[in-house]
Order: C-alpha cells, then sequence, then structure tokens
C-alpha cells in the first residue's frame, strides 16, 4: 500500500497495465514526452519508450479513430482527451464507430478502446474545462461509462476498462485529482493523505464495472451519487445529521441497479445527483429506473439534485455547482414529504 | 421563383439535365507521359504527380511509358474476370433490388478497376478499410458470392446477422474491415491499423478508400495529419468519381484544385492516377505499397474515374445530369480497356470475352438462388431475433437481459 492521489493512482495503473500486457500503449494531446496536463500520464515514456506512451496531434477524431484501428489489429489503446470539453469533435468516432464494430462486425472485429477524459467542474474551468458530459455516452450502446470517486477506484477501475474486451469512456472527475472535496471552496484544499481511498496497492488489481458501493450505510433516505458529488452528498449528511444512505454509483453503464434497488427498497427516500445540467441528465435515468423497481416502496417523490441548465459559468462557478446546500434543500423536501 | 446572380460563388458542373454531355474541360494527358520515380523519392517530388495524370493504357489500348506494371497476360485475365464479375454481380444485384428482393443496393459500375487492381497489387494478407463502393475487392479476393448475397439480403446466414445495410460487407478472414455508413471515419482508423502494424513488427500494411466528396470531412484532414505524423505504412485512396451523390467534385472544393494535391500539404506523397485504366490501378497501387512496406511512409491516390450510374438504389443521376453522360467519359470504360488491350495482345478474344460475361451471369444467377435457399429478407429466415441484444457487449449486461425478455424472445 502507498499513498496516492488519483493522479498517481490512474498514474499507477496505466503503468501495471502497460508492464503486464505489451499490447497496451496510451496517447493523447500532451500525455507523452510531458506526461499530460494534469500529469496523469508521467513517466511513461520514459519507461515504456516513445511507441507506447506518445503525444499526439490536437485532434480528437483522429485520436479516437487511430485508437480504433489499433485496436482493430489487437493493442489495448488508452487515448486520452484532454478536457471532457474536447470530446465533441470525436463523437462521431466514438458514438458511430468506436461503440459498434463488435455489433456491426457480429463479432469478427472488436475494438476495446478506453478513452480517459478528465471531467467537471470546481476548478474554475470555465465553459468549456468543466464539463460533465457522461450522459450523452450512457445513450449509446456498445460502450461503458465509468466514473470513479477516489484514488483506490481509480486505480481498479482504470485497469478493470483496460482489461475490458469492451470499449469504454472513463471520465476523471479532476476536482478530485489532488484530494477529495466536500463542495466548500472556501476551505483549504485536502489531500488524499488521510483519506482510506487515498490507500492504494502498488501492484496490479480491478475492481468490478457495473458495481456500485454504500459509501455511508442508513435507513432514512438513499442519496445516489458518482464523482465529485459523492463527497459533496457526504457532507451534506453529516451537516444535516441524518442517518442517509449514500450510494457511489461508480459505473454508469451498466450501472449495478440491485444495490440502487436494495438501498431505495430499505429507505423508501431517494435523492438522484449529477453536476451535469438537470435536463436529460443520467439522474434522470436513475429516477426512471428506481420508479420503475421501487415504487412501491417510496414514500416520497424522488428528488434531484444537479446543475442547472446553463453552460458552467466562470465567474459563478459556485452557484451552478450543486454544493453541499442543494443537496440539504433536498434532503429536508424529501424527507418532509 | 427569378433567378438572379449569386452573391457568393456556388460552384456547379458544366452541364445540367437536358444539356449535351461536355467533358472538353477534362484535360486528358498522353498515356506513358508520366515518369515514375523510385518509391524511395522524397514526398515532395511527387508534386507533379499529383496534377498529371498517370496512365499506361494508350488509346490504342497498348500499355506505355514507365508506369506499365508489364504484368503477365494471366493476372491480366484475372483482373478481367474479377471487374467482369464485379459488374455482371452489381447489374444482377440491382434487378434483383428492383424486384423487391434487397433494401437498398449500391453499383460499382465504370469504376471497377480502382478496387480490383488495388486488391490485385496488394498483398491478400494486407488490411483494407473500403467505402461502400469497392466490392471489387472482395471478387479480387476471393470471397464467396453466396456469402456476400446472403449478407445483401440479410437472411440467416448474413455474417453480419442483420445488422447491416446491404454492400456494408465485413469479411475478417480477407482482412476486409466493417463498412461504415458515415463517410471517412475508415481512413484514420486505417492510419491507426497501419501503425499497429509496424508496433508488432508486420510487414503487414493498411489501405483505405474514400469518395471525392468525402474528403470534405474532418476525418480527411485527420488521417492525412496522422500519416503525416507518425510515417504510417497506409496508402490513403481518394476515388474522384466525379459525382456525391447529386453534387459534383466542385462541390468538395475540387475545382480549385485536385485531389491528390491536397496530400503535398501534409508532406505525404501523391500520385493521381486514371482510375479506368487497370494498369495505371495496379502501378499505382503495387509503387504506393512497396514505399509503405519500406517503412517511407503515405501515399495519397487520386483515382480519377467516373460513377457510371446512379449513387444506390435511393437516387436517380437524370435528376442532376445530363443522361448518357457515362458513355462520353473521356477515359473511357475499365473492362473495355483492358479488354481491347488484352485482345491487342492476343491473349483475348471477342468469343472468349462474351463466354465470360455468360459463365459469370449463369454462376451469379444461380448463386443467387442458393443464397435466397438461406432466407430472404421479406420471407426469412433471418438470423434469430435474440440475436439483436448480442454482439452490443461481449457479455450482454441486465438492461439487453431485460430487455430481451420484455421483447419475448
Amino acid at each position: 500500500m502507498a499513498k496516492m492521489n488519483m493522479i498517481q493512482s490512474l498514474n499507477s495503473a496505466l503503468d501495471n497495465a502497460m508492464e503486464k500486457d505489451p499490447n497496451v500503449i496510451s496517447f493523447g494531446e500532451d500525455a507523452g514526452y510531458f506526461g499530460g496536463v494534469f500529469r496523469v500520464t508521467a513517466g511513461l515514456q520514459e519507461k515504456y519508450g516513445l511507441d507506447r506512451s506518445f503525444d499526439a496531434p490536437i485532434n480528437e477524431a483522429a485520436i479516437t479513430a487511430m485508437a480504433i484501428g489499433m485496436a482493430a489489429k489487437g493493442l489495448k489503446p488508452v487515448a486520452e482527451i484532454q478536457f471532457a470539453d474536447y470530446i465533441f469533435p470525436a463523437i462521431d468516432q466514438i458514438v458511430s464507430e468506436l461503440s459498434r464494430i463488435r455489433y456491426r462486425t457480429a463479432g469478427q472485429f472488436t475494438t476495446p478502446v478506453v478513452v480517459r477524459t478528465p471531467c467537471g467542474g470546481g476548478i474554475r474551468g470555465g465553459q468549456t474545462h468543466s464539463m460533465s458530459p457522461e450522459a450523452f455516452f450512457t445513450q449509446v450502446p456498445g460502450i461503458q461509462v465509468i466514473m470513479p470517486s477516489n484514488p483506490y477506484d481509480a486505480k481498479g477501475l482504470l485497469i478493470a476498462a483496460i482489461e475490458s474486451p469492451d470499449p469504454v469512456v472513463f471520465f476523471e472527475p479532476k476536482r478530485l485529482y489532488n484530494g477529495p472535496f466536500d463542495g466548500d471552496p472556501t476551505k483549504a484544499l485536502e489531500t488524499w493523505a488521510k483519506h482510506e481511498k487515498g490507500e492504494v496497492p502498488e501492484g496490479h488489481y480491478s475492481l468490478p464495472i457495473g458495481k456500485a458501493e454504500v459509501v455511508r450505510e442508513g435507513n432514512d433516505v438513499t442519496i445516489i451519487a458518482y464523482g465529485t458529488l459523492v463527497h459533496v452528498a457526504l457532507a451534506a449528511v453529516e451537516r444535516e445529521g441524518i442517518d442517509a444512505e449514500i450510494i457511489d454509483l461508480k459505473t454508469l453503464v451498466p450501472y449495478d441497479i440491485e444495490t440502487i434497488a436494495a438501498s431505495v427498497n430499505k429507505t423508501g427516500r431517494c435523492i438522484v445527483s449529477q453536476e451535469a445540467p438537470r435536463t436529460s441528465g443520467f439522474a434522470a435515468e436513475l429516477a426512471a429506473q428506481i420508479q420503475e423497481e421501487c415504487f412501491y416502496a417510496l414514500e416520497a417523490p424522488i428528488a434531484r439534485v444537479t446543475g442547472w441548465d446553463t453552460p458552467y459559468p466562470h465567474a459563478h462557478e459556485w452557484a451552478y455547482f450543486p454544493g453541499p446546500q442543494r443537496f440539504i434543500n433536498a434532503i429536508r423536501e424529501v424527507l418532509e414529504a | 421563383m427569378t433567378q438572379t446572380d449569386p452573391r457568393f460563388h456556388v460552384p456547379a458542373p458544366h452541364v445540367r439535365p437536358g444539356d449535351t454531355p461536355d467533358f472538353s474541360h477534362i484535360k486528358v494527358p498522353p498515356a506513358g507521359e508520366a515518369k515514375r520515380p523510385e518509391p524511395d523519392v522524397e514526398a515532395h517530388e511527387t508534386r507533379d504527380l499529383a496534377t498529371s495524370l498517370v496512365r499506361v493504357l494508350d488509346h490504342n489500348h497498348q500499355a506505355v511509358g514507365e508506369w506499365d506494371p508489364k504484368l503477365d497476360a494471366d493476372v491480366l485475365r484475372e483482373g478481367l474476370k474479377h471487374m467482369v464479375l464485379t459488374r455482371v454481380y452489381d447489374d444482377r444485384m440491382l434487378k434483383l433490388q428492383r424486384q423487391g428482393k434487397m433494401s437498398f443496393y449500391m453499383k460499382s459500375t465504370g469504376e471497377e478497376a480502382v478496387a480490383v487492381a488495388a486488391a490485385m497489387a496488394l498483398d491478400k494478407g494486407d488490411m483494407v478499410f473500403p467505402s461502400y463502393r469497392q466490392q471489387g475487392i472482395l471478387f479480387a479476393r476471393g470471397r464467396d458470392i453466396v456469402d456476400m448475397m446472403c449478407h445483401c439480403i440479410s437472411n440467416s446466414r448474413d455474417n453480419l446477422k442483420g445488422r447491416q445495410l446491404p454492400v456494408h460487407y465485413t469479411w475478417a478472414e480477407g482482412n476486409f474491415f466493417s463498412i461504415s455508413g458515415n463517410l471517412t471515419t475508415q481512413f484514420p482508423q486505417a492510419v491507426g491499423y497501419a501503425m499497429a502494424c509496424q508496433y508488432k513488427g508486420e510487414s503487414q500494411i493498411a489501405a483505405s478508400w474514400i469518395g471525392e466528396g468525402s474528403t470534405a470531412e474532418g476525418d480527411f484532414h485527420g488521417a492525412l495529419v496522422l500519416a503525416s505524423t507518425y510515417k504510417a505504412p497506409v496508402i490513403l485512396n481518394v476515388v474522384n468519381n466525379q459525382w456525391a451523390i447529386s453534387t459534383f467534385q466542385g462541390i468538395a472544393g475540387g475545382q480549385a484544385e485536385t485531389f491528390a494535391l491536397k496530400g503535398q500539404g501534409y508532406g505525404l506523397a501523391t500520385l493521381r492516377i486514371d482510375g479506368n485504366d487497370f494498369l495505371a490501378v495496379y502501378a499505382a497501387t503495387q509503387w504506393a505499397a512497396e514505399r509503405a512496406r519500406a517503412g517511407l511512409g503515405a501515399t495519397v491516390i487520386e483515382s480519377y474515374t467516373y460513377r457510371a450510374d446512379a449513387h444506390s438504389t435511393s437516387d436517380d443521376p437524370s435528376g442532376y445530369r445530363p443522361k448518357g453522360e457515362e458513355a462520353k467519359w473521356p477515359l473511357g470504360d475499365p473492362i473495355e480497356r483492358l479488354k481491347q488491350h488484352l485482345i491487342g495482345q492476343g491473349e483475348w478474344d471477342e468469343e472468349r470475352h462474351a463466354a465470360l460475361e455468360k459463365e459469370l451471369d449463369e454462376l451469379v444467377i444461380k448463386s443467387y438462388k442458393e443464397a435466397e435457399s438461406f432466407g430472404t429478407l421479406h420471407d426469412g429466415p433471418l438470423s434469430p431475433v435474440e440475436s439483436i441484444f448480442e454482439d452490443v457487449y461481449a457479455e450482454p449486461d441486465w438492461r439487453l437481459r431485460r430487455q430481451r425478455q420484455d421483447l419475448g424472445v
């Protein structure tokens, strides 16, 4: 075990995966020599050589297409898209190509590419460095969508993604790279050093894709979160002093309906959350599925905590960000209903 | 509506429906004129070859000049056979589509040499990323015709389980990648594949084809940037058949410069060739393949040709170009030209040609009967309904298992 932040644990995942399998290669904009603007790929070129960790041109579609072609030849490419906001030029290659190669060739070709991309706000990134576009990809059959919330999960899930026979879009909440974040920007930065999920094995391990985790057990209400909001929900529950159960979803596609349903059937109340804008977000899918699964156990309408239906603002970032108070408001609403 | 002068430039073809076909604006340099540099030449030294036209077969159907690949008559007869088969197959499939036997079809009439000669010049192990109009590659690589038809009529033996439109073939055994309906996506994928071949230390290369209209896509730029940056062993073919459904090549910027010349901006080797000349296509592909295999990088090849028939069964060319234009195409017909060349060599004759056409047409008819015995799109049997839930992922997750139950299969 070692103390790692999320950048180090993701780097360690790539290191372990590349060491284990010579077909694993990593590339992206600034992701080679320099090691990535967030340093996730630091040291890999030095250790594994230019052809296993290299810089790519500023063309997200070409990066993704290159990965698809390489995967068709049996490599396991891990492509970095520098910010999730920049993933849209690659959307045709992801949606129309990557996701469907297995299907449209009836299994004659498979392209198990991992697309890694830092997402989410809270870093004063403005509208083009703050997005959480995960829901777009949850609409795409053939793609798995993962968003971890801590260093331990990030490493185990990235290794699982690389070893998966199917393509993965892997979102890394960049506000969590250097420490957990409870939604209060006025507090001094916390690091992962004191967090139990900052204890990360140095060796190879993987965590199951599609498995959520109950990170706080409770009986009064179920809060479902992923990425940064896991920590915000925990802080809100502590502040409010209620007996809430919090689920860290980790995988959005395929999401862990069993863990969700068991919890909501127990608590009878549910809050779904996401940092992305409200309309047609992934929380809406969760709410719909939960009312199908758990309707007769529900004692209150399902509440949503989300970003607003606006672009991510720069100056008013914290007015957009679904912080602890928005969770507290939702908790009161659901408990009082 | 009153016709007014446009306030900005909108390119238009020289002639429209009702006009007399006219290709007098197309300059056709004499065969044999283009120089053939060694394949290890610097890319910029192929600049002239991006604006001229590599032609081997002259107006008397003789092979002339430095680009003559000097192929044995057996190889030429094989090429002729694949091209005739491609045309006969296309004609028969069109008729069957008109009879309602399949949902859709796309012919490659007039462009057979582009696919057949290239496939023959490549190794069979080389990976191809075609567009939807290179079915000639499949014939040249010996794919079973019944299998091809079973795909087109989406029956129980369709190797794609009825998931793709007709002619969107995949054939992994023949190193033929999946055809996408989204244009140009395969171009940068081919570059990635080629890089992976190098990574694995294999001599295999990749080749891809797009139409001239599709060079407008961002993926064209992406592919050329990748190929240039990583010096990938790939051949990037632009099939300039003049028409992208109803829009002429000028709508993709084709009036400003040749499509081959675009490659020069990326530092890639460039060839512009007579796409209706089997020998020119063969020689150019061989040149580019040798260059790629030697680790000298990619070549952009513009095959200048003419789409002699509709884009697909969903459009009628008489709505956007004069009738009979294909007969006036100054570069002739690829099958007729190779046939006359062989006849001129004393290696072929009209009787043998007629017999070949008859034999292949009978083969196609017989193959279709066999294909139909495995079902048709309308009457089945198709691949099992539950197969729609297969191959989305390696294993279906709970959502797909439940949805399959919901469908009751």
